[in-house]
């Protein structure tokens, strides 16, 4: 288990989002959490990522407290992509990547050629070399996304938490960084895990499907053994036949329309 | 949830009311301030209108100004102008913060960043130290009656200039708030200079001045500030809803179909008046314009600077100060500027810590 | 197919060399800006001294009057200048860079008016005359305001301060701290007397006992400022994101508050409340340097300097045979020049 947490308290203030709740990420998986809004997804994406102490419980890297472990050195193993980060005006995509090695570089080590491999691999792998010294805010949102994306890749490190990496993207671009995901996780035999909103390429793309619901993890397992048409019921109070994909053969979401909440 | 305590600590709760078919929304807790805060400002104005040559009882002060009593005149004379200047011009310069903070979307900002003030201070410094060293005595006689007007010239000025500076198709607030603190620089910088050239009794009176002071405000200082909140008032309520658009980014702002430009530059001129006349009135009195929104935000626990609330905890932070200006080193007076930070400031930091150890726990 | 997605690990593409290029090319010209500013400052003023003249003061001094004017009072007031511009414009693009608000300058965590509380103290209270003593007090007030503003700004939250709360909590101090020395300033005549010299901020004067007394400040604040550098770049993407990248948010913010009060401390104390550099100085080299503070903090620090001397040096021209002080030269001709680069082009937002 690379990644644990157990029995986490986790909120902001007083209002307590998520509560003692358990969940182990697996060497070498794709793990997708999803539930519908406010569910506590990215709350709990944050807490694995050291961004939120947990309130109670703990979360464990490596079998180790994760806040005991120096920041610094979490950042070499474990790379964070929050949600709608904020980057200074006039940044360039370049310099935005190059940020990524930060864990890596000392005060008299600031640019080894160990951090220009990994940036330019970083920004080839997104497709973004050629916009390599274009402004951020002069990029198309999902330009911007790939390049955040690049920047998490660029940090080099085994385990990778995404929180909604496919938003502003267009399909085509969705399927482009699930794709990349996957290169990820089969060639260099990363540990993902992602929030996402669209089940489909949940299923498609995703090892283990988490599904939450009000802070709670209602079911955990295989795409096929989570996605059912009851579980869609119990979580997304939606109504929706579960077909074959056609093309990957994993369960697809055919909505018919929403429950009335009893 | 519905226990009176849980819904106590409820922040920015609104509460709809609906009057055939006009409907507004409040804020209990900013209304709950309003009041605590506007009783509190009659108590603190009755206990200034005690202080002076004479020294009443507070019933005294309530007979004088309820029938003819022996002190009707010192009160109704002297003492009731000055605590209302007090009151009327903390009001302004709290309304006034509002406004500018709202639009330079910064909590930093206050109409010192408008020109208004600093624009005012040096204007009036060079007329006193000037006048000082040429006429001997002359600054006397001109405080009575030139320092208003020239500190209302001044102040609309500075205004002007920073203004003329900032617009450039259109009102940007980052530009305003950039190109403001420029202008003040010049102006403050040239004013310290002044007070270097004339000899060190001229620099004291025009210290004194520049800090901000209540000392022998009669009606003639009230009516001013009271027309002008009179009309500002009104007008700038009318405004919030615009306001509330204005804080976001300029595309959503748009998006939400206020005309910009124009909503902006109405309320800064209402920012601007506001202020000039308060200074115009008692000179800049430092702070008030900064902390009064913030500590009313605090208090009311909403999102954005109340305007209402601003303005009354403007006031009453002024004559707080006022009074602990007169009684700290009796006789001798201190303006009332001096106090407003001493007063202000530790409150204001309080407040900082309470809203953060309530969110923490 | 996945693999050829893959570019030869090596050099980026294109632009990158070309901006370093240009980054050091900038870097040289502020230098040379700022020679040319002390060339000046050592030549120029109520009586200018031939180059020659101040060689031959510099290299082998024979007690001729130029060497006596250049040696005992143009050097340290050039030094002085030199120090203190650098010291306030990097102090002023760290302020901002740490609290991301366009307003925040050096004295921001009350440095400025601790140093200013402190010395009228030190006059009215203790009978200081000298201005040596001065500036230890100065400095003393400097450290004492901006360790209470950031305790302030710490507490009662969790974690390190927001930059919100410690730049309200830093114009609450110095607010309070500022009306304090009025008031007793406005008790005290001979405090406002030496006070309202000290308010405008000058340069001359100074002799070279105090450019030593403020040299180990400024030099342990660069030190300081230049190991906050990356952190500050990673602070810039968010409280998040840097955490993500594995920074101690706290430990780098205090970093950078014991840099700025070291380096404002230092300059205002020596010379006067002229924190008003450090303010536009960073707003004038961003577009030149761009977000990256390593070459923000070098490029505001040496044009800092520069502007400075430049200053100083008008001063002493413009009002024969006296001098405009530094501090009102550099409002006179540094806002305006800052109001008009604002209007030129959109300001580069932090």
């Amino acid at each position: 288990m690379r990644l644990q947490a157990s029995g986490v308290r986790l909120g902001y203030g007083d209002r307590i989002i998520v509560d003692g709740l358990d969940l182990g990420i697996e060497a070498g998986t794709v793990t997708t959490i999803i539930g519908p809004n406010g569910c506590g997804k990215s709350t709990l994406l944050r807490a694995l990522g050291r961004l939120l102490k947990p309130a109670g419980g703990e979360v464990l890297l490596d079998g180790k407290r994760i806040d005991r472990i120096p920041t610094r050195e979490v950042a070499k193993i474990l790379g964070v992509l929050p949600q709608a980060p904020v980057a200074p005006e006039g940044l360039t995509v370049a310099d935005l990547v190059a940020r990524g090695r930060h864990p890596h570089q000392t005060w008299y080590r600031q640019w080894s050629s160990d951090d220009e491999s990994a940036v330019s691999e970083a920004l080839s792998m997104t497709g973004l070399l050629d916009l390599a010294d274009r402004p951020l805010d002069e990029l198309s949102g999902g330009q911007r996304q790939r390049a955040w994306i690049s920047m998490a890749l660029a940090q080099g490190t085994e385990l990778l938490l995404l929180d909604e990496p496919t938003t502003f993207l267009d399909l085509a671009h969705q399927v482009e960084v699930l794709e990349l995901v996957r290169r990820l996780h089969a060639e260099a035999g990363r540990t993902i895990v992602m929030v996402l909103h669209d089940l489909n390429l949940a299923a498609r793309y995703a090892d283990r499907l988490v599904a939450m619901r009000a802070g709670r993890v209602v079911a955990a397992g295989t795409p096929h053994e989570v996605l059912t048409e009851a579980l869609l019921r119990d979580v997304f109070d939606l109504d929706a036949k579960i077909i074959s994909d056609p093309v990957a053969g994993t369960p697809l979401v055919v909505p018919i329309g929403i429950r009335p909440s009893p | 949830m519905s226990t009176p305590a849980a819904s106590g600590r409820v922040r920015a709760g609104t509460r709809a009311v609906r009057l055939a078919s006009a409907s507004w929304r409040l804020h209990p807790r900013a209304v709950a301030v309003t009041i605590t805060g506007l009783v509190l400002l009659a108590l603190l104005m009755a206990l200034n209108m005690r202080i002076g040559d004479i020294q009443l009882s507070l019933a005294d002060v309530l007979a004088a100004i309820t029938g003819e009593g022996p002190t009707h005149f010192v009160v109704m004379e002297l003492r009731l102008p000055r605590a209302l200047t007090g009151a009327l011009v903390g009001a302004a310069l709290g309304l006034s913060g509002a406004i500018t903070q709202a639009i330079a979307r910064n909590p930093l900002a206050s109409p010192d960043v408008l020109g208004v003030t600093t624009g005012a201070s040096v204007t009036v410094v060079a007329v006193l130290v000037a006048n000082g060293a040429m006429y001997g005595g002359a600054s006397g006689a001109l405080a009575g009656l030139g320092v208003p007007a020239t500190a209302l010239l001044g102040g609309l000025a500075g205004a002007l200039i920073v203004y003329a500076f900032a617009w450039r198709r259109g009102l940007d607030g980052y530009r305003l708030v950039l190109v403001g603190i420029g202008v003040t620089a010049v102006f403050t910088n040239v004013k310290y200079w002044l007070l270097t050239v004339g000899d060190v009794e001229d620099a004291g009176k025009a210290m004194t001045w520049i800090s901000g002071s209540l000392n022998g405000r009669g009606w003639e200082h009230v009516t001013p500030v009271a027309l002008a909140l009179a009309v500002l008032v009104p007008a700038t309520l009318f405004g919030t809803r615009s306001l509330g658009a204005l804080r976001f980014g300029d595309d959503t702002v748009t998006g939400l179909g206020v005309r910009m430009n124009l909503a902006r530059a109405l309320m800064l001129l209402a920012a601007v008046l506001l202020a000039a006349v308060a200074t115009a009135a008692a000179g800049p009195i430092a702070f008030v314009a900064l902390a009064a929104p913030q500590i009313a935000l605090r208090l009311a626990g909403t999102s954005h600077p109340p305007l209402l609330v601003s303005a009354v905890a403007g006031a009453v932070l002024a004559n707080a100060a006022d009074l602990v200006a007169r009684t700290l080193f009796a006789p001798v007076e201190l303006p009332v500027g001096v106090v407003t930070a001493v007063l202000g400031a530790p409150y204001l930091v309080y407040l900082l810590i309470r809203v953060r150890r309530e969110a923490r726990s | 197919m996945s693999t050829t997605a893959y570019a030869p690990p090596g050099r980026l593409p294109g632009g990158v060399p070309a901006i370093r290029r240009r980054r050091v090319l900038v870097l040289l010209t502020l230098v040379a800006a700022l020679a040319v500013a002390a060339l000046l400052s050592l030549t120029l003023g109520t009586k200018p001294v031939p180059l020659g003249d101040t060689w031959h003061a510099l290299t082998g001094p024979t007690g001729t009057e130029n060497d006596l004017i250049i040696r005992s009072l143009r050097v340290p007031r050039t030094a002085l200048g030199v120090l203190a511009g650098i010291a306030l414009g990097v102090a002023g693009a760290l302020m901002q860079g740490h609290t991301r608000n366009p307003l925040a300058d050096p004295g921001l965590l009350g440095v400025t008016q601790g140093a200013a509380f402190f010395m009228v103290i030190g006059i009215v209270a203790f009978g200081v005359t000298d201005l040596y003593a001065y500036i230890w007090f100065g400095l003393a007030g400097a450290l004492v305001a901006s360790v209470g503003v950031f305790a302030l700004g710490m507490a009662g939250g969790r974690g390190g301060p927001t930059p919100v709360t410690l730049a309200l909590a830093g114009t609450a101090v110095s607010a309070f701290l500022y009306a304090l020395t009025s008031a007793v300033v406005l008790l005290d005549q001979q405090a406002m007397d030496v006070f309202r010299f000290w308010q405008v901020g000058a340069i001359a004067g100074r002799g070279t006992a105090i450019v030593w007394q403020v040299l180990p400040f400024v030099a342990a604040g660069l030190l300081l400022a230049l190991i906050n550098a990356p952190g500050l770049n990673a602070l810039s993407l968010g409280e998040d994101v840097a955490r993500a990248l594995g920074r101690h948010i706290t430990l780098t913010r205090v970093v950078g508050v014991a840099a700025v009060t070291l380096l404002t401390g230092a300059a205002v104390a020596a010379c006067g409340a002229i924190a008003f550099v450090g303010l536009i100085v960073p707003h004038l080299v961003r577009p030149l340097s761009g977000p990256d503070q390593r070459w923000l903090l070098p490029y505001a620090g040496l044009l800092g300097a520069a502007l400075l001397l430049f200053a100083d040096v008008i001063g002493r021209l413009v009002a024969p045979p006296g001098e405009l002080e530094v501090g009102v030269v550099l409002a006179l001709i540094g806002a305006p020049f800052f109001v008009a680069l604002v209007r030129r082009r959109k300001p580069v937002r932090l």
